[in-house]
């Protein structure tokens, strides 16, 4: 077949418009509500200008590319003891640009974790690994027929979920950061 | 209040957490009814996304009833059913005036490359989810929108986010009539997008996924043609076989960071975390797209690197449009398509799970057990 300046091949409109509900309802970008993407010309239901200052009654970590606090913000998780630290640093010193700023916070969730499992035990309610990681779902829901025989590409990797979850990244931030500090 | 807390990778629980209060003058505190779990949260749940804390909360879609108001607040009262966009924005900021309501610059300290997320880690604001009893819900003049009666309450959790990044995600495809339209990913937004297309009036919609109930769910629900890339040597390649060797016109990413097909790329990324994603999905978009082509990422990725084929998007004069949807932009007329009955979003729904089962939830839809599609989180009866 040559190639030739006609159109892809398809069903007509008509046939489509019979089989599918709602087919070409959208057709006139003018339906679209995101089309142009950019319009100022919508209501948003604020009544400000800028937002209110929400006050800041912890220090609250941020960006470097921001000039200023952001009016609105969550106070969530808080910083706090070593993964705080890591953390603090990857948005003290490093921009969003800079790969040490996203694997010192990935290594601080790491931290976190560790942290976290450790004074959970001493508080008395330590984790259960049954429980959090929901296994207990298989029971009953085919986990055999849901994963095998059926064509899944994960199942070749999926053993290594619980084995992999910690690790290297870790070892490589700090490559990073001793490297700069150089 | 009982809440889903996150306790590092693969690792959740319930716990007891106060019930948030009132911290800015325009919040309002929200009684969680229905939350859902998005393809989104996999992200966070299998650890891939920086500055995710323990003890964080996840859920950005949810639906609830106003339990508190601020007392700048204008647009909702103390009992108004409400459904909340999973952005948080300020209306007014220099993105938001102009639409760009997933953008807002006012609404997270942490990052200035993504705005405000419901539950979505510390980089997207720190704030937690709707996967609990109450939720803060900050600028409340401006995100929620009071469910319409006639509105199923299901359809408006899905409305949420799903339907509305689906929906928003064939817009940036520019569609026009007779375009070849492939989705890679046969999830909940991928399952809208392809049947937003059809909205649009593409010509044909082919569907990608490695999942069979998924793919059999697109060819019913969305009416499309489907494609299983373990079935075939070379996805790429039968593309170009069945698209007159040219190529789609549209493609959408409707998979993201965790896309699977290549084990070198997906371990990388997924497992090892040395990639921002697994940009599978992807580099199988770049290269089945007709030259001059659009493609639409409405799949996520972190702010890692990824080892993108940007060449051959380049050569091909390929327009690649992205970015979070703004949810609460789509709503008026997803509403009319809903109640024309042009699309039921509740149909993706599979699976139905107290609170207090969340982790077994989180399980059953990430390994993809069960035929899980779409999970819904009560947190009453
Ligand atoms: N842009 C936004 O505003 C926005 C909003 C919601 C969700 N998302 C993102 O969209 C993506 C999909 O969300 P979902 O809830 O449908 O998730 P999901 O996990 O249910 O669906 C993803 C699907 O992709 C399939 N898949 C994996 N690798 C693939 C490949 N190489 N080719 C084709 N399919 C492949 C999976 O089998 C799965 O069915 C996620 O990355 C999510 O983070 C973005
Ligand atoms: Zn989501
Ligand atoms: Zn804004």
């Amino acid at each position: 077949m040559p190639y030739i300046a006609s159109e892809h091949t398809h069903p007509s409109s008509d046939e489509l418009r019979a089989r599918i509900p709602g087919w070409g309802a959208d057709l006139d970008p003018a339906d679209r509500p995101s089309v142009p993407r950019e319009r100022s010309d919508l209501a948003s239901g604020a009544h400000w200008v800028i937002p209110e200052q929400q006050p800041e009654l912890r220090r609250r970590e941020r960006s470097v590319e921001h000039g200023m606090l952001p009016p609105v913000f969550g106070t969530a998780q808080p910083l706090h003891g070593i993964s705080g630290l890591i953390r603090g640093a990857a948005y003290k010193r490093f921009s969003e640009a800079q790969t040490a700023h996203w694997l010192l916070l990935i290594l601080g969730d790491r931290v976190d974790v560790i942290g976290s499992r450790a004074r959970s035990t001493v508080r008395g309610r330590p984790d259960n690994p049954i429980r959090e990681t929901g296994v207990l779902s298989e029971i009953g829901r085919h986990p055999i027929g849901s994963r095998f025989g059926r064509g899944r590409a994960d199942v070749k990797h999926s053993w290594l979920d619980p084995v992999i979850v910690l690790g290297p990244v870790s070892v490589l931030a700090l490559v990073l950061v001793a490297r700069r500090r150089r | 209040m009982r809440a889903m807390v996150y306790r590092g990778p693969y690792r959740i629980r319930v716990e007891e957490k106060p019930i948030p209060k009132i911290e800015h003058p325009n919040d309002a505190i929200v009684r969680v009814t229905r939350a859902a779990i998005c393809g989104s949260d996999l992200h966070l749940y299998h650890g891939m996304m920086p500055d995710t804390r323990v003890g964080s909360t996840f859920g950005h879609e949810f639906i609830g009833v106003v339990h508190e108001v601020g007392p700048s607040v204008q647009n909702l009262a103390v009992g108004d059913r409400v459904m909340v966009p999973f952005n948080i924005y300020c209306g007014t900021c220099y993105f938001c005036a102009k639409g760009l309501y997933s953008n807002c610059h006012n609404v997270n300290p942490n990052a200035t490359a993504v705005g405000g997320i419901y539950g979505y880690s510390h980089t997207c604001g720190g704030y937690d989810g709707g996967q609990a009893e109450y939720v803060r819900v900050p600028l409340a003049d401006v995100g929620p929108s009071i469910i319409p009666d006639w509105l199923h309450e299901e359809d408006a959790l899905m409305m949420t986010d799903a339907l509305a990044t689906g929906y928003f995600g064939a817009q940036l495809g520019d569609i026009v009539e007779g375009d070849t339209v492939v989705v890679f990913g046969a999830g909940p937004v991928g399952l809208f997008a392809a049947q937003s297309a059809w909205l649009m009036g593409a010509g044909r919609v082919i569907v990608i996924d490695h999942l069979d109930y998924r793919l059999e769910k697109a060819r019913e629900f969305a009416f499309a043609e489907t494609i299983s890339f373990t079935d075939v040597n070379d996805i790429v390649l039968e593309l170009k076989k069945q698209t007159d060797w040219l190529g789609a016109d549209v493609i959408i990413d409707a998979v993201g960071a965790e896309a699977d097909g290549n084990v070198i790329q997906h371990v990388s990324a997924a497992k090892l975390k040395l990639q921002g994603g697994s940009p599978v999905a992807l580099n199988w978009a770049i290269d089945s797209a007709r030259k001059g082509g659009t493609i639409s990422v409405m799949g996520a990725y972190g702010p890692l690197f990824s080892a993108v084929k940007f060449g051959d998007a380049m050569n091909k004069g390929l327009t690649i449009r992205t970015n979070q949807a703004p949810a609460k932009r789509q709503w008026p007329r997803l509403l009319e398509h809903i109640q024309a009955g042009r699309l039921v979003p509740r149909d993706v729904i599979t699976h139905r799970i107290p609170l207090e089962y969340v982790a077994e939830g989180y399980h059953l839809f990430s390994a993809k057990l069960d035929g899980c599609i779409k999970t819904v989180i009560t947190t009453e009866p």
